[in-house]
């Protein structure tokens, strides 16, 4: 019986057990940013320990900057803090730093992979529950509590207990119109928010061997909306062409032995799942939520459930939902008025997320009474959307077009959404309160969507809006 | 470092009802804005707890008979969503010692396990048995007997689970793993020498 990548990756980075059993993990990688680090570094100084292993670590300031102006000190107090006590920390312990000025700062999942920092084989982990979109890569990557980073930059290891693992096979060809983030939020429709616990998630199959690296990442990110703390693919062609020349990459003759190593690394043919799963593509539709969590979602085509069909155990939570997003029963969940558009996040963030949306957007309007936002995931995307004139197309349109940054994904920076507005959203989470009002609604859905509610000014199908898939002739 | 050794938790209860509550909701993005964790207690639940103008909502929280319960009682999934350990030090620090629920996530898990608060998992029928009992008499006395894997109250107990590994190390005092990964030593060194490493090139 041949082996998963996880478990070679696993056996690899196992130092020692533990005496109750678990095993401490070697972590190759550690990601901080200003969030779920300040804390870490208090309890190493109380404990009169140092950063072991500094090199192994890298930061940058994500969750809390502003993306209208990085003029210092911040006009939030609060967040002014989080970045000096970042700088201060970073400064004393030796660790790289991305910082604002860098010209390379931005979202910690979108800098990692841009930077060729993420590589297949690694174990990565960071203080945030997105640390998954790096096993896009073929890494085994975790989000981390705060007492966890402590211990990584302690030892550089973790005490943590063996996954079980699941193969997600994806075959087929998607649809026109039809995204990776459709691809995984039907995933999360199909198999649950808590159906991932206790499991890592590997997914193949003929979509993710057609996927760029781009769209492997939009759906390793959100495994944990799953319930997976992890979710990866195997490292191919495609991974190492985008790895290839990148600053953190190797290079030279050490470029061919690690390509070599990280081909061994793939899960053998004949590996063995804890459990395996099949979807066909064709059976996956544009997709958005019309709840408060990231599973309670349908096809753009559907109407948004009716409590009273479902068994009587279901209902209070359907009608929780439904309050909370002021939908009805069974209405359809196209026409659902949006008062805000974002796109951004370490889901949708990234170059080719804003190349695609330009190709619809160019020459259209934002529709009255909209306030749209686009956020590019770091400064180097930014960069990129400058120069090739798609960040002009945003502007034309009548999006504000900002800086890096987390911004509205969780509205920890001055992007947040006001009383009851409703967020057409690229980003991975609907909870209640996400976006910064408590009473606010958000509705996930893929980055092409949420441009077809921004010109419409509702929750609309982006194939009759933009004609998708007609274009790109897929 | 000798730690409190977690065998049993004493105590009275409280049942904030719901399945996959999220820590969004438990501990506002807001309430992260801090380089320490102390305070956040106060940030419990409070969108859930107050309205914007800081007038209380109908909570099991806010409701005075459950005022001091250290245990708290949930349904599935948890404290799933961000890892952020500010919603288990938020639940700590406003004076819960242990959770029984149907399930919970697992980054939730453990960050509550390294902060010596046992997350002991149930069956629906069963919480929602001990939820009534406390909802009669809220000065219940619930024990949560990590060693034996069961719950006790008046004259009735329900066994739990909790994973073998989080069990030892709560009832042996090693439930912040920090000295057995320093324990490591060379081998640190060893295992950082053979790995591989991102450099700039």
């Amino acid at each position: 019986m041949g082996k998963s990548l996880y478990e070679k990756v696993w056996e690899s980075h196992a130092v020692r057990t533990l005496p109750n059993g678990q095993t401490q993990l070697f972590i190759d990688t550690h990601l901080i940013h200003e969030v779920t680090s300040p804390q870490a570094f208090g309890m190493l100084k109380d404990l009169g320990l140092r950063v072991r292993f500094p090199e192994r670590t890298f930061a940058t300031v994500d969750h809390i900057v502003p993306t209208h102006s990085l003029l210092e000190p911040f006009a939030d107090p609060q967040a002014d803090e989080m970045i000096r006590k970042l700088r201060e920390n970073v400064r004393e312990h030796g660790i790289t730093f991305f910082d604002v000025g860098s010209g390379q700062q931005g979202i910690v999942h979108v800098i990692g992979p841009e930077q060729g920092i993420t590589q297949p084989g690694m174990t990565i982990a960071c203080g945030d529950s997105h640390t998954s979109t790096h096993g896009a890569f073929g890494a085994i990557a975790f989000g981390i509590g705060t007492t966890q980073v402590r211990d990584v930059l302690a030892t550089q290891t973790l005490a943590m207990g063996k996954l079980k693992v699941r193969r997600i096979n994806v075959e087929g060809r998607l649809r026109p119109g039809v995204y990776a983030k459709d691809v995984i939020l039907h995933i999360i429709k199909v198999l649950g928010v808590n159906g991932g616990l206790g499991y890592a998630y590997e997914y193949g199959g003929s979509v993710f061997d057609n996927f760029s690296m781009e769209e492997r990442m939009t759906v390793c990110n959100m495994s944990i909306e799953g319930g997976a703390r992890c979710g990866y693919v195997n490292p191919d062609q495609t991974t190492f062409d985008y790895l290839e020349g990148r600053p953190y990459a190797p290079k030279g003759a050490e470029w061919e032995r690690a390509v070599e190593r990280w081909k061994a690394l793939a899960s053998d043919k004949d590996a063995r799942y804890d459990d395996v799963v099949n979807i066909r593509a064709e059976d996956i539709a544009p997709t958005v939520t019309w709840g408060i969590n990231p599973g309670q979602g349908c096809a753009i085509t559907d109407r948004v459930p009716d409590p009273a069909l479902y068994p009587e155990s279901e209902r209070a939570g359907l009608e929780e939902a439904l309050a909370h997003m002021k939908l009805r029963p069974g209405q359809p969940i196209k026409g659902v008025k949006v008062d805000v558009a974002f796109l951004g996040s370490c889901t949708n963030g990234r170059i080719s997320d804003f190349r695609e949306v330009a190709k619809y957007l160019k020459g259209r309007k934002v529709a009255p009474g909209v306030r749209a936002i686009a956020v590019p995931g770091s400064q180097v995307v930014a960069r990129q959307c400058e120069e090739e004139g798609i960040a002009e197309v945003f502007r034309e349109a009548g999006f504000e077009w900002r800086g890096a940054g987390c911004s509205m994904c969780l509205a920890m920076n001055p992007d947040k959404l006001v009383g009851e507005e409703l967020c057409a959203s690229s980003s991975n989470r609907n909870f209640k309160g996400r976006q910064g009002s408590a009473t606010g609604r958000t509705v996930l859905m893929s980055p092409v969507m949420v441009a077809a509610a921004a010109v419409t000014g509702a929750i609309s199908d982006a194939r009759e809006v933009f004609g998708v898939g007609e274009l790109v002739g897929a | 470092m000798a730690l409190e050794k977690i065998q049993q938790v004493i105590g009275r209860a409280v049942h904030v009802p719901g399945n996959d509550i999220d820590t969004d909701r438990i501990t506002p993005a807001r309430y992260l804005k801090v380089v320490t964790f102390d305070g956040l207690g106060e940030a419990l639940f409070y969108d859930e707890r107050y309205g914007p103008d800081g007038s209380q909502k109908p909570h099991p929280l806010n409701d005075p008979r459950f005022k001091g319960a250290s245990i708290m009682l949930v349904g599935a999934n948890f404290g799933c969503g961000s890892s952020r350990e500010h919603s288990p030090q938020a639940i700590y620090r406003a004076g819960f010692r242990a959770l029984i629920g149907e399930s919970f996530a697992e980054i939730f898990f453990g960050n509550s396990t390294a902060l010596s608060m046992p997350c002991v998992s149930a069956s629906k029928a069963d919480i929602e048995a001990l939820a009534a009992a406390v909802a009669e008499n809220p000065a219940l006395e619930v024990t949560v007997d990590v060693e034996r894997l069961e719950v006790r109250y008046a004259d009735k107990a329900f066994g739990v689970s909790l994973p073998e590994s989080a069990q030892k190390a709560l009832v042996s005092g090693r439930w912040d793993p920090i000295a057995d990964l320093l324990e490591a030593g060379e081998l640190l060194e060893q295992a950082s020498a053979r790995l591989p490493k991102a450099v700039k090139s």
